[in-house]
Formats: structure tokens, sequence, C-alpha cells
């Protein structure tokens, strides 16, 4: 209990440090935030057990801390640090780490339910109960790719778990104009598999759902679709301020804040004390107020490490069959010899 | 991007016009003549699209005209293919460039081959941002015109300036043949032209456009290279006194091979400039037509600079080295020169 309020907790105090780095500059490229929805995240990834793998999309931060991500490589994600999981290559949460299972999303939506198809597929061949665990934004469950991977965890009876986050938007447009049901569990019901809805700001039912579809995959059940009812409670990024949004629309979910409520749940039942939800909060924000100092003191990465890891590199590893080609396909340009470089020119060499 | 929207200057009938505003002019202008026209894509209507382009669009136009789509890529070119084949002229909107990637089988099997096989065109407009410099990394950032340039039957442009921009869109809108418009996000509020107020402009495709005159070197460039190349060339000139000519192909498909030659067998000296990734981009075959066609003319090898052959990286550091900059043009300029 004290755990699924702790993770909740630092997803949301991490995002306030992080809009707060993004308004002094210290950010790179847009943020996104996941204000409203910590509970679908951590609730659903508490199921999982050490070997399971789960794809998030860039809102279920919650979900890597469960996993055992550390804070601070959220930082360094944004702030494009050399030590960031990337390496400053790519954003967000776009980073795969096999020791914690992880699958890093790509921004193109849809497509990572299809490769943790391809991951829940091995394990069932090798008769290993490990589940894999995916989210998706009702919008990015509109694409071809979605369609396709539903279609073949259906078809194959794939260990995975989906969950349909119903958060009411999908960047400025209303869910509901992006599709004709109103209730999207139908959509699992189309592939044929097993759904629940669930109030995704409750995080105690969100988990319970996804235990439950969790337990039925690892034991030969095949997959589940949870579909978690819950609000963007902010713009698709920092930059928009969402006007398209009623003011009394947000102030109603503001209600049902699922970190507020949880503590109510906390309190109530005798879990914690006021004081004991104040105290966790003051830790989490110690832990990250020397995290955001650490990161900021760290450099960017070195410009030329742009060039590596396009390929496996021959000499770190050396089951890569060629060395003799160049793998861009060309070799550098070497114009030592050329008439225009004894003029005394480098030419650019790119 | 998060520029304040710039002070709109009218002077005489003319209004410092945006490149980002002159493809909203595009389009509006276009709808208002022919009510074919329509708009489909994510976004586009309530919201008014990610960059704003479409903004008031719905409010004038209406949801029959300016339809906001599932995220379905395939679906939005599919749809908007059957509608050309019924008379109507869609412009049909990624998000970004880089979301055409779904769409792929829709436009390479299906719009590009129709006339071929059927008879009947597919006279669609897909565009969408793209292109690097503004921290958005692998898959808000690429150029994608070279995925298609092995596909006969698209068009493809890539407007430089706000006329361009333009008088391009309004083109491919009227274009009986698949156009792929890329308009590259960093231009979009950096570019700035004094335009006519609600004057048609049609820049015919297939007609590169001299930048910038020269006699010593031909650039051939396009996009956002454009304003990269020209300042090599300004440098180059005030340094140097050598003169670059800056070729600006504004569509790369057709692709005004004419100009290019003429251009090198006047300067004896080429380098192509452009943003996508070296190995199978346009700059391989510009240099073999070239080489093709004006190889006696040749004064020095051909030279290409372009991205690196990798993802487009996030970090700062990292895009900066990826991108083309100004000084690797007049390295390889000054290399070709004293050659
Ligand atoms: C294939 C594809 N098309 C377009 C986009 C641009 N895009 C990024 S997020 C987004 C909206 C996503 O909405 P949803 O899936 O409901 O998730 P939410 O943002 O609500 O969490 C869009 C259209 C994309 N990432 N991928």
């Amino acid at each position: 209990m004290l755990a699924l309020y702790r993770h909740m907790v630092l997803t949301r105090a991490l995002e306030d440090r992080l809009e707060s780095l993004f308004k002094q500059g210290h950010l790179v490229g847009g943020l996104y935030r996941c204000l409203g929805q910590e509970a679908t995240a951590v609730g659903s990834s508490y199921a999982l057990e050490d070997g399971d793998w789960l794809a998030p999309s860039i809102r279920d931060v919650g979900a890597l801390y469960v996993r055992g991500l550390p804070p601070i490589a959220m930082l360094r994600q944004y702030a494009a640090r050399e030590a960031s999981p990337c390496g400053g290559k790519d954003n967000t949460t776009h980073f795969t780490i096999p020791e914690l299972g992880l699958l890093g999303p790509i921004s193109p939506l849809g497509t990572q339910l299809c490769v943790l198809n391809g991951m829940a597929l091995t394990f069932k061949q090798r008769g290993e109960p490990r589940v894999c665990m995916t989210y998706q934004g009702e919008g990015a469950s509109r694409t071809g790719a979605s369609h396709e991977g539903f279609v073949m965890a259906a078809a194959l009876d794939l260990p995975i778990v989906i969950l349909l986050e119903h958060n009411r938007w999908s960047f400025g447009t209303r869910s509901d104009r992006a599709a004709a049901v109103e209730d999207w569990s139908h959509t699992a019901e189309a592939y044929g598999l097993p759904v629940r809805s669930v109030d995704g700001n409750d995080v105690l039912e969100v988990y319970e759902a996804a235990r439950e579809a969790v337990d039925r995959a690892r034991t030969g059940g095949g997959p589940g679709v949870i579909v978690a009812e819950t609000y963007r409670m902010l713009g698709h990024a920092q930059h928009d301020p969402q006007k398209y949004v009623a003011p009394e629309e947000l102030e109603e979910w503001r209600t049902r804040d699922p970190i507020r409520r949880f503590e109510r749940v906390l309190v109530d039942e005798g879990w914690l004390s006021e004081s004991g939800c104040e105290e966790i909060r003051t830790s989490v924000d110690a832990e990250l107020a020397e995290a955001v100092d650490q990161v900021l003191a760290e450099p960017h990465p070195e410009p030329q490490t742009a060039r590596t890891r396009v390929f496996a590199d021959p000499e770190e590893d050396p089951e890569v069959p060629w060395t003799r080609v160049s793998p861009i396909g060309y070799a550098d340009l070497n114009l030592t010899e050329s008439r225009g470089s004894q003029a005394g020119l480098h030419g650019g060499g790119r | 991007m998060s520029e304040d929207p710039p002070a709109t200057i009218t002077y005489d009938g003319l209004r410092e016009t945006t490149y980002l505003e002159a493809i909203r002019d595009a389009m509006r202008e276009e709808m208002l003549r022919d009510d074919t026209v329509f708009i489909l894509g994510e976004d586009v209507g309530a919201y008014g699209g990610a960059f704003k382009i479409t903004e008031g669009f719905l409010a004038e136009f209406g949801p029959e005209r300016v339809i906001d789509t599932p995220i379905s890529e395939a679906a939005i070119v599919g749809a908007a293919i059957g509608a050309a084949h019924m008379g109507m002229r869609p412009i049909a909107e990624m998000q970004f460039i880089d979301f055409i990637a779904p769409a792929f089988d829709m436009i390479v099997n299906f719009a590009a081959k129709s006339r071929y096989r059927t008879g009947i065109g597919a006279g669609i407009v897909i565009r969408g941002p793209c292109g690097g410099g503004s921290r958005s990394g692998p898959f808000h950032s690429q150029n994608v015109e070279s995925f298609f340039a092995n596909v006969p039957g698209l068009k493809m442009v890539a407007p430089a300036t706000a006329s361009d921009a333009k008088g391009l869109l309004t083109a491919a809108i009227r274009d009986p043949d698949p156009v792929l418009y890329f308009e590259h996000k960093f231009l979009y509020r950096r570019v700035k032209e004094m335009l006519p107020v609600g004057e048609e402009i049609v820049v015919p495709l297939g007609a590169a456009r001299t930048h910038r005159p020269g006699t010593d070197l031909t650039i051939v460039t396009y996009g956002a290279m454009v304003w990269k190349s020209a300042e090599a060339a300004d440098l180059v000139s005030l340094e140097d006194g050598r003169e670059i000519e800056v070729i600006d192909l504004r569509s790369i498909r057709p692709l005004d091979i004419d100009t290019i030659v003429e251009s090198v067998r006047r300067t004896g000296r080429l380098l192509i400039v452009h943003e996508a990734p070296k190995f199978g981009g346009f700059a391989g075959e510009i240099t073999a037509q070239v080489c093709e066609q004006a190889f006696e003319w040749l004064d020095a090898p051909i030279r290409r600079v372009t991205a690196i052959d990798t993802p487009v990286p996030y970090a700062p550091t990292l895009e900066d080295y990826y991108l083309p900059q100004t000084e690797d043009i007049v390295a390889a300029a000054r290399w070709l020169l004293a050659y």
C-alpha cells in the first residue's frame, strides 16, 4: 500500500520538478505529463513480477518507477544528458532496459503492442511463465499497427495484458470524435478478448484488475484488456494550454484526483496518518532536489557520439560477421591525397 | 516551436507573411476558390492543427471540409485517394511527416500506381512538417523524401521561402497526381516575406529557382538548407571574393535537371547540400545525372554535404553535429574552389 502511494507521489513530484526545469529552460524539446493518470500506470504495473516485460506510453512514467527505474533517469532523459538511458539520442520514455523488463516505445503510436507480442510469443514458445504488459491511449488504439497487434495477440493467444487508457483526449481532439463507440471496452470485445473496465483513478481497483489479467495470462489464459477510465488533466504537452477543455470538466475530474483519493483510503483504513503522508511527500521531494542538482551539473553527450551505435561495433562484438566494409555504406571522406586538400584545406570531411 | 507570433506588418497591399501563414493562405484561398478542396487529418479541426496551420478553418469551412480523423494515417491517405477518384481535391495532413510511415502502403502501392495501372489518377496532396533543428528526436525530425524517391508516380516538393510555400502548395492542390509536400518546421515562423494579400501565387512543379546567382561554384539544395547554403555563399563572397550560385530546387521530383546542368556548365563545380542522410539521398541521384550530362564541364569532383548516416538524435550537442552546418558548407565550398 505504502509503495503504491510512494510511487504515485514520486510520479507527480518528479513532473512538478520537470515543469519548473522546463520553464527555466533546462529541458530539451517538449515535456509530456501524466497529471491525473498516476494511478493507472502505478496500479497496473504493480501486478507484474521480475522477468515480466512492460512497454509504457509516454504517460506511464509511474510504471517505470515501479519496475525499478531510478527517478534520476527521467531527469537525465528530459535534460538530454550523456548519462541518460538513451545517451541523448532519444527522449521521454523511449528507452529499453532489459534488466528492468522495459521496452521503450517509439513515437508512431500503436507500434509497441506489435513488438511486445513478439516477446510474449517467445515466452510462450519457451514455456516460460512470463507476461507482457503495455499501455495505449484510446487514440493510439485507432492506428493500423495497434489493430494488427490486437488481432495477433488474440489469434496467437499470447500472454499479454493491454491497458487502454481512456483519458478523454487525444492531443486536441476529444476521443469520442475518434471512434463511434462510447464504451471503449467494445474495442476489446471486437477482438474476442476478455476485458474489464475500471476506474483508472482508483489505484487499488486498477491493481486488482491487472492482477487478475496478469495471473490469467501467466497461467496460459491468453491476452486480456483493461480499460482505465481516467482524465488527462493537462494539455497534450507543456506547449498546449488546453484551451479546448471546459473548466467545469477539469474541475469535476480534479475532485477524483487519484493521489488525494488514495490518501483518504490510507488514512481511513489506518495505513498512514495525515502526517505520515506528509512525511513521504517530503522525503520524495528531498530525494528529487538532490537528483535535480546532480543532473544539472552533468554534461551533455559529446557531439561525435552521434555517430556511434547505428550498428553493432565489430570491435566490441566479435560475432559481427563483416568487418571490412564501412557499415554506413561508403568510406568516410579521406581527402588528404586529393588535389583540393593539397591546397591546404580540410574540406569539411562530412 | 514556442516563439511568439510575429506582429503583422502590412504595406501597400503587401503583408509580411511567414512560411506557415503562406501554407495556411494557400489552402484557404484554394478552399474558397474550389469547393472540392478539403482537409483531413489529426487535430486539424477543433484544435486547428498541431502547429496551428488550420486555425479558424473549422469555423470558416465547417466539419465537412475540415475533418478531424482518428489517428490512422493509412486510412487518412486511403480516404484521400478515394475522394480524389470521385473528383475531390483532398489535402491530407500528417501531423509530423515522420508519421507518413504507417501510410506508406497507401502511397507507394495505391496512390503512386493508380494512374499507370488504371488510367485514373489520385490527385491528392499529402503535407506535413519535416526536418530537424527543433530538438524533437528521431521521430519528429526526419526528412523522408528519399523513402519515396524510387517510387515512380509521386511528385515531391520542399519549399524554402514563403512565396514558394504558397505557390507550390497551390500548384500541388491543382495537380492531378499525388504530391508529397514537405514543409520544414524550422522555417515555419523564422522565414517571412512581403506577399500580396489575397493574391494567388502558383509556382509550377518541377521548376528550380536561382536563389543567389554566382559564377565560381554551384550549390544545389532545397528546403531549410537553402538558407544555410546562402549564408555560406555570402561568407565565401565576403572573405574570399568568390561567387557561389545557389540553386533552390523547390521541387525534388520532378527534378529540374536542366537548370542544374546549365549552371554547372557555367561554374564547373558542384556541391549538393541536403538535410537528409547521405546514403541513398537525392544528392546521389543529382550527382549521377550531372555526370551523365556535364562531366566534361566539371573542374572538380562533385561533393555532398548532408546529415550523417544515423537517426536524428535528440540532444542539442548531437543534433547540431548530425545536421549539416554553415561551416561544413563553407569548408566543402572552399575545398572545391581551391581544387
Ligand atoms: C502514428 C502516429 N500518428 C500521429 C502521432 C502524433 N501524436 C502523438 S500523441 C497523439 C495523441 C495520442 O492520443 P492517445 O493515444 O489518446 O494518448 P494520450 O495522449 O491521450 O495519452 C498524436 C496524434 C503519433 N505519435 N503517431
